[in-house]
């Protein structure tokens, strides 16, 4: 944070005067009881999200395929079906595995304690990449990968789970561009930027998680409906963020309830690769809420945190700043409950020591410190805190969550469902109208010449499709179709046949 | 593998096919086509509507990107097929320039990837512009247009290089006048528009209408997409994971399936020497934080498209992807300071990792939609330029004697 953007906070915080709000100098304290009271009203209406009222996934049940040490993982994924479950026996691998499969289960066996290894031996790039849905992986040991332990890209409906993952690149657990998935009791160490790192996501759950030693423990970046629980986050830079990067393609972050955490000891040295994100972050940050909305902090026990137990800000007041126009950098509606806060902001920075002052705090201790931007915030016993920029907080008007158990759906997300005759009409005119047309030579002959060769006999023409052979002396021969498989050239076929223009 | 070497074939050919079969079948009235271009449904409204095969799949979000098998952004359709192929007349047409010379294909050519293989475009002075000239395959999805982002519709990008006077040099009076002095046209835009008037802002939406229509998602890597792993060879696959590594990075704005996320980036790629450091979209934005900030392209049809980058610097896909290799901000002048995307770090990839990316990019090649030239144009100025046609003709002989030795070693099995 540049001085000059110090001298506009203290400035703005001069104009507006010194709150006394609730706890104030000579007022009496405002308790609010968290045992009772009201839960959260607002946040994530699920009947509302029309992914979410899809049919439920048919998750086929497949067979079994055991990988014994020195066989590869990769040969049993290429040779798995949707459904399949590949048991990893214990032993070292080292290959990168990608599934752009649905429904792969990867289940590493652990017999009296000994692991099923990935190591990357500090060349490979990242150990588990998938795209399909319905993807599992547990139990896996993985590290010395030069990027991610397991990375998801759009695959719905994850599980990520009981993976013991150090020393390994970028990220330890990045699942991205993914809606309805599961993080839990990982334990996940020495990462350079964020042990858990959910990017682009929806309706997610990260919980029973241990992450430690790393630049950022657990983040939760341009996401929306997650929650992060019961994990024991130590020793990192920062432990949980809530953040909008800018520059991304999904703009937002918002209802994210971080609750029940220890966020502890915050204060490794932040060794992040220079220009990341994370590498901004003072070493010492217990929570950080930067841009996201919607972010409520509860039940946290935070504690030994050297910067700061909970640091709000914006993108102008911390960081590089946004470049985006297109991302809102305040940080709104931030809802504080109670958390047991206890010996944070001992030796912090500069800029809050200045933020702290401004309020005749003293500086040793900040546990709750707010700059810049952002509208509707709320927090409940603010009394409790060393607190700094939340004094025109409002009070909030519930005190726990206990009413929204998880963002996760009650069904997993479907794939859109298209009914054959769609598929056909998809893939006819998607594919072979490039060649085709109703009525004229084109590359290939006209449709309704193939109709009267083939009208009552759609399985023919699909076999056609699937393996062609030349027939026509004045036309090239047509490339196989056997990529689309049997259904839709059946569909495709059926199709042809009956369409009139 | 016999299949494989003539569906590889097959591409390139249709091209050639494409071309005959214009020359002999188009009417020398200029009737324009009442059916829409390969990939689209006629609906009952008579409008365009696009199908693909992405059209299965949803995406966090709706933006549609990311993984293999997610939807793609909503995209620009639903115009008229007469209104599409008026598009492709004008678009095609010399008599868009101030002096006949130039037309929009001159700088996006189809067999180019429509694109026009050069550094930096040369417009109507014979002068090279300030940048190069970016496909226009699939940018019905996109909603900015130019290196920096300053356009956000096909019309208003369309503005752009008109009245460039070093690019198409016209006026919108002068283009106005010579469209509206032609009878052909007259009665074309009589026909397609409601308000039967030639004016810039009809002009500029037939040609919008025809540039959405250039699809390219049936690419062998879209094969692979849809569940079909054969359609990639085991290098095409490693260079894929490669690729959407989170040590290469390249997925993570040019996503798939367009392989861009449609953001501007400040990677810091070089200027040709001798030239002005270019700000970028620090103009578009009066943001210093997007100084040297450009578009992300998308990688479709991007070995067809060299040379790289906004200033064409690189010649191969090797050096543009060794670019990103060399470590973060490496090419930045002393004198700038640039905030450079977190993306853009120091890889440290391997040369052999390098080379199986460029090998996996040559896997998003897909002309099968290509658009017919015209074979003549209302204004009888030749299509595109001599040049080209000259270059067309070579192909076909080319194609052909392939073709011959082929069916030759046909023979032989």
């Amino acid at each position: 944070m540049s001085k000059g953007k110090i001298l506009s906070v203290v400035l703005i915080a001069a104009a507006f005067g010194v709150g006394n709000y609730y706890g104030g100098l000579n007022s009496s304290p405002v308790i609010t009881s968290s045992s009772g009271g009201a839960s959260f009203g607002g946040g994530y209406d699920k009947s509302q999200d029309q992914d979410a009222s899809a049919e439920a996934v048919q998750q086929v049940q497949g067979e079994v395929r055991v990988v014994n040490d020195g066989e590869s993982i990769m040969a049993a994924v290429k040779a798995a079906n949707p459904g399949d479950t590949i048991q990893v026996m214990p032993g070292k691998y080292h290959e990168t595995v990608y599934v752009d499969k649905e429904d792969i289960k990867i289940v590493g066996v652990i017999k009296e304690g000994a692991r099923a290894t990935m190591d990357g031996q500090g060349k490979l790039n990242d150990a588990i990449l998938y795209s399909g849905n319905n993807f599992v992986v547990e139990n896996m040991t993985i590290t010395g990968y030069k990027g991610n332990g397991i990375m998801g890209q759009a695959g719905n409906n994850f599980i990520i789970r009981n993976n013991l993952i150090v020393d390994t690149g970028v990220y330890g657990i990045f699942p991205q561009l993914g809606k309805n998935g599961i993080v839990e009791h990982n334990v996940i160490s020495g990462i350079e930027d964020a042990a858990i790192y959910v990017g682009m996501s929806d309706n997610i759950h990260v919980a029973h998680n241990e992450v430690f030693d790393s630049v950022a423990g657990i983040e939760i970046e341009n996401s929306r409906h997650a929650i992060v629980e019961n994990n024991y986050v130590h020793d990192n830079t920062g432990g949980i963020l809530a953040f909008i990067t800018p520059g991304l393609p999904i703009k937002t972050t918002y209802d994210v309830i971080i609750r029940n955490n220890f966020v502890v000891n915050n204060n490794t040295e932040n060794f992040a690769i220079p220009g990341s994100t994370v590498a901004m972050i003072p070493a010492g940050s217990g929570i950080i809420v930067w841009a996201g909305d919607d972010v409520i902090i509860e039940g946290n026990i935070i504690s030994n945190n050297k910067t700061g137990g909970i640091l709000v800000s914006d993108h102008n007041s911390f960081g590089a700043g946004s470049n985006d126009p297109e991302s809102e950098p305040n940080p709104d509606r931030t809802m504080i409950l109670d958390n047991f806060m206890m010996n944070n902001g001992y030796d912090t920075i500069d800029e809050v020591k200045a933020l702290l002052a401004i309020e005749l705090k003293g500086s040793d201790s900040a546990d709750i410190i707010k700059v810049g931007g952002g509208v509707d915030s709320c927090i409940i016993n603010r009394h409790r805190y060393t607190t700094a920029g939340v004094s025109d907080w409002k009070e909030c008007d519930f005190t726990n969550t206990k009413n929204i158990e998880t963002y996760l759906l009650d069904k997993p997300v479907a794939p859109r469902d298209i009914d054959p005759s769609e598929r056909g009409k998809i893939a006819y005119l998607g594919i072979c109208t490039g060649c085709h047309t109703y009525t004229d030579r084109m590359i290939g002959p006209p449709v309704n010449i193939i109709q009267a060769l083939y009208m009552d006999n759609p399985q023919g023409l699909a076999d056609y499709i699937a393996n062609p052979t030349k027939k026509r002396e004045d036309y090239p021969e047509m490339p196989p179709q056997n990529y689309l498989d049997e259904g839709t050239r059946l569909a495709v076929a059926e199709y042809m046949l009956k369409t009139s223009n | 593998m016999l299949s494989r070497l003539l569906a590889a074939i097959w591409l390139p050919l249709s091209l050639t096919w494409f071309s005959l079969y214009s020359i002999s079948s188009v009417a020398s009235d200029f009737k324009l086509r009442s059916q829409c271009p390969p990939s689209f449904e006629k609906t009952s409204a008579g409008v365009c509507k696009l199908r693909t095969m992405y059209q299965f799949y949803d995406s966090v979000q709706g933006r549609g990107l990311g993984g293999t098998q997610t939807s793609l952004p909503e995209a620009r359709d639903g115009f008229s097929p007469e209104k599409i192929d008026l598009g492709r007349y004008l678009f095609f047409d010399p008599l868009l320039s101030k002096d006949g010379s130039v037309s929009c294909a001159s700088c996006h050519q189809p067999d180019k990837g429509f694109a026009d293989g050069m550094d930096r475009s040369i417009g109507i002075t014979g002068e090279k512009v300030s940048r190069s000239a970016p496909s226009l395959w699939n940018v019905a999805f996109l909603d900015r247009f130019f290196w920096d982002g300053r356009a956000t519709t096909l019309e208003q990008q369309a503005m752009g290089p008109l009245f460039d006077p070093k690019e198409m040099g016209n006026t919108p009076e002068k283009l106005v006048a010579d469209i509206s002095a032609n009878p052909v046209y007259k009665a074309m835009f009589t026909k397609v528009f409601d308000d039967k008037k030639v004016s810039v802002a009809n002009i500029s939406e037939a040609l919008a209408a025809f540039q959405t229509s250039l699809i390219s998602l049936n690419s062998r890597y879209d094969q692979y997409a849809h569940g079909y792993h054969q359609a990639l060879s085991e290098n095409e696959i490693k260079g894929l994971n490669i690729f959407r590594s989170f040590v290469a990075r390249c997925a993570e704005c040019h996503q798939p399936p367009l392989f861009t996320n449609n953001q501007i980036a400040v990677i810091g790629t070089p200027d040709p020497e001798g030239m002005a450091f270019d700000v970028g979209a620090e103009a578009t934005f009066n943001d210093k934080r997007n100084r040297g900030g450009f578009k992300v392209p998308t990688l479709r049809n991007i070995a067809k498209t060299a040379p790289y980058m906004h200033s064409g610097k690189f010649d191969s896909l090797n050096e543009a992807t060794d670019f990103y290799n060399k470590g973060r901000g490496h090419a930045v002048p002393e004198d700038e300071e640039l905030l450079i995307h977190w993306h853009i770090w120091e890889p440290n990839l391997r040369p052999e990792e390098i080379d199986l990316i460029v090998e996996f990019l040559h896997s998003l090649n897909d002309e099968s939609l290509t658009p017919q030239l015209p074979e003549s144009l209302p204004s009888g100025l030749p299509v595109v330029d001599q040049k080209y046609a000259a270059n067309k003709q070579l192909q076909q002989q080319l194609q052909q004697q392939e073709q011959q030795t082929i069916e030759g070693e046909e023979d032989d099995e």
